[in-house]
C-alpha cells in the first residue's frame, strides 16, 4: 500500500548541487525544492546529467559541492539513513543474472529488513509471479525492468527515483506498474517532454546545468 | 551485521553453486598442476621442503585463480550498487566475500589434498593430518583475508587480472612462507615430526593484522 | 609552503652527506675481512632504513588521508611512496655490488634480508600502475591510500616472515650495532641520519614542485580555460 502523504519535511532540496567527472563539471549548480508526495520530472538530451542527478540523490554518488538535503537527511553525512527510504531504478536492474528474481527480491528484502512475504506481493503486483523463479538472463528486457521496479518498492520507500523508467516496458506492462509509483515522492528522468503533463514540478538540464525547457532539444 | 553477512554469504554461496566459477577453475588447475609437477619434478615421490613448497605454490595460484573472478558477478548488472543502496554496513559485503572464498578454498582442498598425497608424496605421508589441518585453517584464513581485499580493489580499474596477481602475490607472500615451512616437518620422509611453533604464530599473526586492517579499509573502496 | 626553509634544508643535507661521507672512508677502520668493500655498507643499508620508513610513511599519510578526505596527504603520501622506491632501487643496486664483492655472487636467495626487501619492491611497483589505470582522480586516491595502507603494514610483516626463515651469511646490522666498533658505529649513525635528511629534502622538492603545479592548474581552470584532466599516475 503506498503511504499517506505526509507533512514531512520536502523530499528534496537542492541547493547549487556540483558533481565532477573527469576534471569537468557533470553537474553544475542545480537547485530544486521537492515536497513531499510530489513528482517532478527532468528533461535533457543525452549527457545532460539526468542520470548523474539521480544517483548523487540516490546516495551512490557523493556530491562535489553545494547542499543537498533528502527526506531531510543531508547528503553525504546522514547517507545511511536516507538509503532505507528511497528507491531507485537505473538504467541497471541492480540484480544478479545467475539468480532467479525471487531470490534476488528475498536478497533484498533480507537486507532492507523487510518481511519476505512482500516479495511474493510485490512479484505479483508486477506480474512476474509466474516466471520468478527462472534465473534473471532469461528475462527479456520488460520483464528484468518489472522485477528492477518491485526491487526498489519492497522497502516501500517514500521517494522514488526513476531513470527512464517506461524506456523497457510495453505499454501493458507500464500500465501494470503505474498504479504502484504512485503516491510517493518521486524524480523521473525522461526524453520525451510529454511526460511532464501532470508532473508537479520540472527541471530542464543540458551540460549539467538547469536551462529553459525551449531550446532544450536545440 | 550478523544478519547482513548472513544474507550476503548465502547470496554468495547460491551463485556458485549456480554458475560454478571459481571452485571448478581452482580444483581443476590444482589437480592437473599436480600432475605436471609429478611428470616434470621426475622423481616417484617428494617429501619434507620440497613438498611442501610444491603444494603451497600452487595452493597460491589456484587462489589467485579464484580471486580474479571473485567480483565478477557485481560487476554485471549494476547488482554491487544494488547492494550499495540498502541500508547496511557495508563491511559486511567484504567479510561474506571472505568468507566464501575462504570456504571456497576448502572445498578445493578437500579434494586438491588428497590427490596431492596420491600423486606426489611418498608412502610415508599420511600420518600427520590433524598438524595439515591445524596449518591449512591458519593460511587459508590469511588467503582468503588479503585475496578478497585484492580482488576488491583490483575490481574496478583497468587491468583487473593482472592486477590481482600483482599485487596479491607479493601480499601472500609471508603466507607461502609460513604455511610451506610449517608444512614441510609434516611431509618429512622418515614420518611426521611437529611443526615449529613459531610459523604458526607467524600465520596467526598475519591473519590478525591483515584481517584487521581489510575490515577497517574495506569501505573506502565502495564509496564514490 | 613547501619551499620555506628549504635552502637552509638543503645546506644542511650537504653538510651531513659530506660528513658521513668522510666519517666512513676516513674515520670509521677499514674492516678485516671484507677490505675497502666493506664500506658499501655505510650507503646501502641507510639506504634500506630510510626507504622502509618511507614506505611505512605512505602508509600513514594515507590513513590520514582516508579518515579526513583531504587530498593533500594522498599527494603526500604519493611523494613518499615515489622516494622511497627510487631509494629502494638503489639499496638492491648497492646490495648486489656489496653481495658480489663479498661472497662472489650478485645475488644471494638466502638473504633474508635482500629477499624481503626484493618482495617489498616488487609490491609496491604496482603502486604506480594502479594508479594510472584509475582515471577517476578521487577515485584514484582513495584506491592508491588503500593500497598504501595495506603495503605499510606489509612491511613490517614480510621482514618477520623472511627473516625467521633465514641462515646467517648477511651481516646482521640493524640488531648488532652493538656488535660494531664505536667509530663504526658513529659513522653509521651519521649516515642513517644524512641519508634521513637527504629523503626529506628530496620529498620537500618534490611535494612544492607538485604543489605549483596543481595550484597552476587550478588557476587556469579557474580562469575558464577547458583543462580537464590528463590521465596520470600523480595525484591532481
Amino acid at each position: 500500500m503506498p503511504p499517506a502523504p505526509s507533512q514531512a519535511a520536502a523530499a528534496i532540496e537542492l541547493e547549487g548541487l556540483k558533481r565532477d567527472y573527469g576534471g569537468r563539471p557533470a553537474l553544475d549548480g542545480v537547485s530544486l525544492t521537492l515536497g513531499a508526495g510530489e513528482t517532478l520530472v527532468v528533461l535533457g538530451p543525452n549527457g545532460a546529467g539526468k542520470s548523474t542527478l539521480l544517483r548523487v540523490l540516490s546516495t551512490l554518488l557523493r556530491p562535489h559541492g553545494g547542499s543537498v538535503r533528502v527526506l531531510g537527511h543531508e547528503l553525504p553525512r546522514e547517507a545511511w539513513a536516507v538509503r532505507a527510504r528511497i528507491g531507485y531504478v537505473g538504467h541497471e536492474p541492480l540484480l544478479y543474472r545467475d539468480l532467479s528474481g525471487r531470490e534476488n527480491l528475498v536478497l533484498h528484502a533480507r537486507l532492507h529488513r523487510v518481511a519476505t512475504e512482500r516479495v511474493a506481493e510485490l512479484l505479483e503486483a508486477v506480474g512476474m509471479s509466474r516466471r520468478a523463479d527462472e534465473p534473471v538472463y532469461t528475462y527479456s528486457r520488460g520483464m528484468v525492468q518489472r522485477t528492477a521496479v518491485a526491487r526498489a518498492l519492497l522497502h516501500d520507500p517514500e521517494l522514488l527515483l526513476l531513470d527512464e523508467p517506461r524506456a523497457n516496458l510495453d505499454p501493458t506492462a507500464a500500465e501494470l506498474i503505474a498504479p504502484l509509483l504512485e503516491g510517493r515522492a518521486r524524480v523521473i528522468t525522461s526524453h520525451d517532454p510529454s511526460d511532464a503533463d501532470g508532473a508537479d514540478g520540472v527541471l530542464g538540464l543540458r551540460e549539467g546545468r538547469p536551462h529553459a525547457l525551449e531550446g532544450l532539444y536545440a | 551485521m550478523r544478519s547482513t553477512v548472513d544474507a550476503l554469504l548465502r547470496k554468495e554461496l547460491r551463485l556458485e553453486l549456480r554458475n560454478r566459477e571459481a571452485i571448478p577453475a581452482m580444483l581443476l588447475f590444482s589437480v592437473t598442476t599436480f600432475v605436471v609437477f609429478h611428470f616434470g619434478l621426475q622423481r616417484d615421490s617428494v617429501d619434507g621442503a620440497l613438498a611442501a613448497g610444491v603444494l603451497w605454490v600452487t595452493m597460491l595460484f589456484a587462489a589467485m585463480l579464484g580471486a580474479n573472478r571473485l567480483f565478477v558477478a557485481e560487476t554485471e548488472g549494476g547488482a554491487l550498487d544494488g547492494l550499495l543502496l540498502a541500508p547496511i554496513d557495508r563491511t559486511a559485503i567484504y567479510v561474506a566475500k571472505a568468507l566464501a572464498f575462504g570456504g571456497f578454498l576448502v572445498a578445493v582442498q578437500l579434494v586438491a589434498v588428497p590427490a596431492f598425497y596420491l600423486l606426489l608424496l611418498g608412502p610415508g605421508g599420511g600420518d600427520a593430518v590433524l598438524g595439515l589441518i591445524a596449518v591449512l585453517a591458519l593460511a587459508d584464513i590469511g588467503i582468503a583475508v588479503a585475496a578478497t581485499l585484492v580482488a576488491g580493489l583490483a575490481t574496478q580499474t583497468r587491468s583487473r587480472e593482472l592486477l590481482v596477481s600483482l599485487l596479491g602475490l607479493p601480499l601472500l607472500l609471508p603466507v607461502i612462507i609460513g604455511a610451506a615451512r610449517a608444512t614441510a616437518p609434516l611431509f618429512a620422509a622418515g614420518g611426521a615430526e611437529s611443526i615449529p611453533a613459531k610459523w604458526l604464530l607467524v600465520l596467526g599473526l598475519y591473519d590478525l593484522v591483515f584481517g584487521l586492517l581489510a575490515f577497517a579499509v574495506f569501505d573506502f573502496l565502495l564509496e564514490d | 609552503m613547501y619551499g620555506k626553509g628549504l635552502r637552509p634544508l638543503s645546506l644542511i643535507t650537504c653538510v651531513a652527506l659530506t660528513g658521513a661521507f668522510a666519517l666512513a672512508f676516513f674515520y670509521a677502520p677499514m674492516d678485516a675481512d671484507q677490505g675497502i668493500s666493506q664500506k658499501i655498507f655505510y650507503v646501502h643499508v641507510p639506504m634500506a632504513i630510510v626507504a622502509l620508513g618511507g614506505f611505512v610513511a605512505g602508509g600513514l599519510y594515507s590513513i590520514a588521508h582516508l579518515r579526513t578526505g583531504d587530498r593533500g596527504y594522498d599527494l603526500k603520501s604519493y611523494v613518499a611512496i615515489h622516494l622511497s622506491q627510487i631509494l629502494a632501487v638503489g639499496t638492491l643496486i648497492t646490495g648486489s655490488i656489496w653481495a658480489r664483492a663479498s661472497w662472489g655472487h650478485w645475488w644471494v636467495w638466502d638473504e633474508p634480508t635482500l629477499v624481503s626487501f626484493l618482495i617489498v619492491f616488487l609490491l609496491y611497483c604496482c603502486y604506480q600502475p594502479l594508479r594510472f589505470s584509475i582515471e577517476d582522480p578521487e577515485r584514484q586516491a582513495r584506491y592508491a591510500s588503500v593500497f598504501a595502507i595495506t603495503a605499510g603494514a606489509f612491511v613490517p610483516l614480510n621482514f618477520l616472515a623472511v627473516r625467521l626463515a633465514q641462515s646467517y651469511t648477511h651481516p646482521r646490522v640493524l640488531g648488532t650495532t652493538d656488535g660494531l666498533p664505536a667509530k663504526m658505529a658513529l659513522a653509521f649513525y651519521i649516515a642513517v641520519v644524512a641519508m634521513a635528511l637527504l629523503y626529506v629534502t628530496l620529498w620537500k622538492y618534490e611535494m612544492a614542485s607538485k604543489h605549483a603545479r596543481n595550484r597552476l592548474r587550478s588557476i587556469r581552470r579557474g580562469l575558464g580555460e577547458d583543462i580537464g584532466l590528463t590521465r596520470s599516475a600523480s595525484p591532481q
